[in-house]
């Protein structure tokens, strides 16, 4: 048996380890994939098995009974879930609309034309993502506060907005170095003026990644919950917090299910995004 | 604003990123400076330090555990990424790289809040890890513990981060130049080889700046470790939220902020090292 297959590895040559014949090698290459599919995928069924049970105690290893009463109740016209649900869209919308409105010239700006201090400006929209953001919640919902911006959506936004900035500006600046100059400066040499070469060679050939973009700052926001936590209160309740306060007060059903509604985008993005972030865009980035 | 078109430039590039650079201005560095300037602001108005005192006097087992967390958990998540994206890369099994490409990236943006409740289910006593251990018989029931304490934090961590790394990795490796890595492999070097000697110096700038962004991130989440193991030892954030809530006590939230600032600052400080060198190699 063992002569069969080591004749049969041998002809891979020099890019076979000779140390252990090809079966077991796929074997443990399978062993060690079906481990990583547990690690990944049974916490997310774990997850789903509670959104969808209705009765589970210990020590029962399913639930004892499954139903969807907990998602009428989610779902019920009355409950909070559908208008925190929406109070989370609006303001992941208005996060990004305000976010690529200030990032697109930045990222231009960054990638096009030479700036003195570029490497210090890029750094700077590291920032938010490069320091620990608990002191800035906590200060900036005392400020907000104090001027009347605690507990409404437009503080939230801001929030996100400034912690979302340094993926919009960033990717945007990538986006635009990845764009072949010369394709520009043709658009140039024929007559057209900076604002329409800009509107129709550039911007379109940067779409996929402005795109990318737009989808970071928007789960980014749909997801944030920290900043809402201290700057949404007591107004302002989004998903995320619904979910936590449902979780603390032992609610495990309304949690998971609320869990899975957020888990749909963040899933679904990370199923197409190397549609969008090509690897030319990625390899620019921070450059 | 042809790239060529220089002269002149100037101001304009510097009014398309001013908008965006004040929005950083006064909605993150304003108030990380209120932040130092409260943590050391006694109640007369003068300098202190009592806060520093009182935070260390209370919660320095916090402050070490929530250092050890970090630590442990970003070195296990360099771990994973250099060993999934490495594979990525020099797996010779067409099919086994393919299912890991689609299986390692699940969790990439899944939030954090969501991740601390899916693990706060999964490794709880009654949870499906300890359900699966006990029906393989790898464990006795009667051994069946909760993981909910420091190492449900690490691994709910490196659960959410890794990919996000190893995503930033693979892409470096990916844009290698694949002669290289060739060369060495006809030259007969084992795999592990050519990634230790060959592929990993060249993308060790890319894994430093996922693992500091990841470092830091930890540092300041909050949700977590609320989820996972809100009672002492816990990590520092909990620790400010709880001066906030509870006791409306800014002055000694900002000094453990601003500790764990100095913590942070020790992880961009590599960063910065990193990407100076970065920038000295490209002139």
């Amino acid at each position: 048996m063992s002569a069969t297959h080591a004749a049969g590895a041998a002809p891979m040559g020099a890019s076979a380890s000779p140390a252990l014949p090809r079966w077991s090698r796929v074997l443990a290459v399978g062993v060690l994939l079906a481990l990583l599919a547990f690690a990944i995928f049974g916490p997310l069924a774990n997850l789903f098995l509670w959104a969808f049970a209705e009765k589970w105690y210990f020590p029962n290893k399913l639930p004892q009974e499954f139903g969807l009463k907990f998602w009428e109740q989610v779902f019920a016209p009355r409950g909070n879930a559908i208008a925190s649900l929406g109070t989370s869209i609006w303001i992941a919308l208005l996060t990004v609309v305000f976010s690529l409105a200030v990032a697109v010239p930045a990222g231009y700006a960054l990638a096009r034309l030479r700036l003195r201090w570029r490497s210090l400006i890029l750094l700077a929209f590291l920032l938010p993502q490069a320091v620990p953001n608990l002191p800035v919640y906590v200060n900036i919902a005392r400020v907000f506060y104090e001027i009347g911006l605690a507990g409404t959506v437009t503080g939230v936004v801001l929030v996100h907005a400034s912690h979302g900035l340094v993926l919009a500006v960033w990717i945007a600046s990538a986006a635009f170095a990845s764009i072949d100059v010369s394709l520009e400066e043709a658009a140039r040499n024929i007559g057209a003026s900076p604002w329409t070469c800009f509107r129709t060679v550039t911007l379109p050939l940067a779409a996929p990644g402005l795109i990318a973009s737009a989808i970071f700052v928007f789960l980014e926001s749909l997801d944030e919950f920290t900043g809402t936590y201290f700057v949404g209160v007591p107004d302002v309740t989004t998903l995320p917090l619904l979910m936590f306060n449902a979780s603390m007060g032992g609610n495990y059903q309304i949690a998971s299910i609320t869990a899975l509604l957020l888990l749909v985008p963040s899933i679904g993005f990370m199923l197409v995004v190397e549609r969008f972030l090509k690897a030319d865009v990625l390899a620019m980035v921070g450059r | 604003m042809n790239a060529r078109e220089e002269a002149g430039a100037g101001w304009r590039g510097y009014a398309l990123v001013a908008p965006a650079l004040a929005v950083i201005a006064l909605f993150f560095v304003l108030p990380l400076g209120l932040s130092a300037v409260l943590a050391f602001r006694a109640k007369d108005g003068g300098l202190t330090l009592e806060h520093f005192a009182k935070s260390w006097e209370l919660y320095q087992t916090d402050l070490t555990f929530t250092i050890g967390i970090v630590l442990l958990s970003t070195v296990l998540i360099g771990m994973v990424a250099i060993l999934v994206a490495g594979y990525l890369t020099l797996g010779e099994n067409p099919r086994a790289v393919a299912i890991l490409r689609w299986l390692y990236r699940w969790p990439l943006f899944i939030p954090f809040i969501v991740t601390g409740q899916i693990m706060r289910t999964f490794l709880a006593k009654n949870g499906m890890l300890n359900h699966v251990l006990v029906g393989s018989g790898l464990i006795d029931p009667l051994a069946a513990q909760s993981v909910l304490d420091w190492r449900g934090i690490v691994i709910a961590f490196v659960w959410k981060q890794a990919p996000f790394v190893t995503l930033l990795l693979a892409g470096a490796m990916a844009s290698l130049e694949t002669q290289h890595i060739e060369a060495g492999r006809n030259l007969g070097a084992p795999r592990w080889r050519v990634l230790v000697d060959i592929v990993l110096p060249q993308v060790r700038g890319t894994l430093l700046v996922g693992l500091v962004l990841s470092f830091v991130t930890m540092l300041s989440v909050l949700s977590v470790p609320l989820m996972i193991n809100p009672n002492s030892p816990t990590m520092i954030t909990v620790d400010v939220a709880y001066r906030i809530n509870t006791h409306g006590d800014y002055a000694v939230a900002n000094a453990l902020c601003l500790m764990s600032l100095v913590v942070a600052a020790i992880g961009a400080w590599f960063y910065l090292r990193q990407s100076t060198r970065a920038l000295a190699r490209q002139r």
